[in-house]
């Protein structure tokens, strides 16, 4: 029987909670017995060929090429789980939504006062910035949260395996981390 | 003379109280945890955050403000609660900006830890990431609004511990926010880092500067247990759920 096959993406995070998954050292190796990796930049694999079991979700969406890459996610993923506390209420990249995306922009690259020489950059390689940085949950329906910054390996040991034995993770009061 | 006990019922099991102790306050001395944000056992109770809201003879009341009186049923761990009380809190956390991962108060923050007993992973509601003033005059004490859940435990705390009045309520209903008692901000006033009100704050809306991340990640209090676990250790193992004969 072929194993359940598992996609990972990091959308406006850090790639913390990627560096978190590898964390969980030589359990790695029974990882690869419960699952295959298909797309994830883990094996630089950038399209889905086929539908999947279950999408690890990192990071919240603050770009078109989020929203883009999530809504691909959700159309080949059984089960999408949003990991870490970015793809749950937006995190660090979402510390500008609250002061607006051209008074963030003006001031980073333009010193608050744009001019002929200081100007916010615009190119059509660069993925269009959103109004504010939405968490993955108000762009897609998601399945299950693995709350952390990141999720300790353990947490998402725990979760992943639980997923696998078909019962919703829940994560005991040790593992259930906001920080 | 000591007046009678009054006996009454939380969830089936029985529970004496004191002549004039609130709901809260018999519970736990009983050691039944009743989720709250904005009590104190030392300060007033205000009502505020209605956590702890319970059932008394099938009737919502706020256990901190209620006092008990001969016979009454009251209600508090049951499904209905526990949702409506999770329900308070996520709406605690979409309303206001709670960057967990970087806050000073992780660990030893009461809405977090709320969060944690209740075994939530996250909320669905929509997060509104309202624009708060910070005051940051003060060189001692850092007011940020933006974790400010609104329940006024600075303020009585300033008023009936401190003899001041730094603290109090401005505008109404949505709009309403914390603010301090000078138009110079905090650094105005006469708060001072042993104040009660320096020290209260269940949140990190008001920290004394210089002592954060001070204890670390797995040392915590709430890292070592759940909120309410020292007013439960308290509950006596006679004392089971069962049909109370009040």
């Amino acid at each position: 029987m072929s194993k359940p096959k598992l996609a990972t993406c990091s959308l406006a995070g850090c790639f913390g909670c990627h560096m978190s998954l590898l964390d969980i050292d030589e359990r790695i190796l029974e990882l690869v017995e419960l699952f295959d990796l298909d797309r994830s930049p883990l094996d630089d694999k950038k399209a889905f060929d086929s539908p999947v079991e279950v999408g690890f979700v990192e990071g919240g969406c603050a770009n078109e090429h989020n929203v883009r890459v999530l809504h691909d996610f959700r159309k080949h993923c059984k089960v999408l789980i949003a990991v870490g506390a970015c793809a749950i209420n937006g995190g660090v990249p979402a510390l500008r939504n609250p002061i607006g995306l051209r008074e963030c922009l003006e001031t980073t690259y333009a010193g608050g006062t744009p001019d002929a020489d200081h100007f916010v950059p615009y190119d059509a390689d660069l993925p269009l910035l959103l109004d504010r940085v939405y968490p993955a949950h108000e762009v897609v329906r998601i399945d299950y949260f693995l709350p952390g910054c990141p999720p300790s390996a353990d947490a998402i040991w725990e979760g992943l395996k639980e997923l696998l034995a078909g019962r919703t993770p829940g994560l005991p009061y040790q593992l259930l981390k906001y920080d | 003379m000591s007046a009678p006990a009054l006996r009454f019922s939380v969830d089936g099991a029985p529970v004496e109280a004191k002549a004039g102790q609130t709901i809260i306050e018999a519970c736990d001395d009983a050691g039944i945890y009743i989720p709250r944000l904005c009590y104190r056992a030392d300060l007033p109770p205000g009502g505020q955050c209605r956590l702890c809201t319970c059932k008394v003879n099938g009737r919502y009341a706020a256990a901190c403000v209620t006092p008990v009186t001969p016979a009454i049923a009251v209600e508090n761990d049951t499904p209905e609660l526990r949702a409506e009380r999770n329900t308070i809190v996520e709406m605690l956390f979409v309303e206001g900006n709670h960057p967990c991962p970087f806050c000073e108060k992780s660990g030893n923050c009461d809405l977090q830890a709320m969060a944690y007993r209740f075994g939530l992973s996250a909320t669905e509601l929509t997060y509104q990431f309202p624009n708060r003033d910070i005051d940051a005059t003060h060189p001692e004490i850092f007011l940020d609004r933006n974790t400010c859940i609104l329940c006024g435990l600075c303020i009585r705390a300033s008023r009936s511990a401190d003899g001041k009045a730094v603290f109090g309520f401005e505008n109404r209903g949505a709009r309403t926010q914390l603010t301090v008692n000078s138009p110079d901000g905090l650094a105005g006033t006469d708060i001072a880092t042993a104040d009660r009100a320096a020290a209260v704050c269940p949140v990190g809306c008001i920290v004394v500067k210089g002592t954060g991340y001070e204890t670390p990640y797995g040392e915590r209090p709430y890292d070592r247990q759940p909120i309410g676990a020292d007013i439960e250790a308290q509950r006596h193992p006679s004392a089971e759920r069962k049909d109370a004969d009040v």
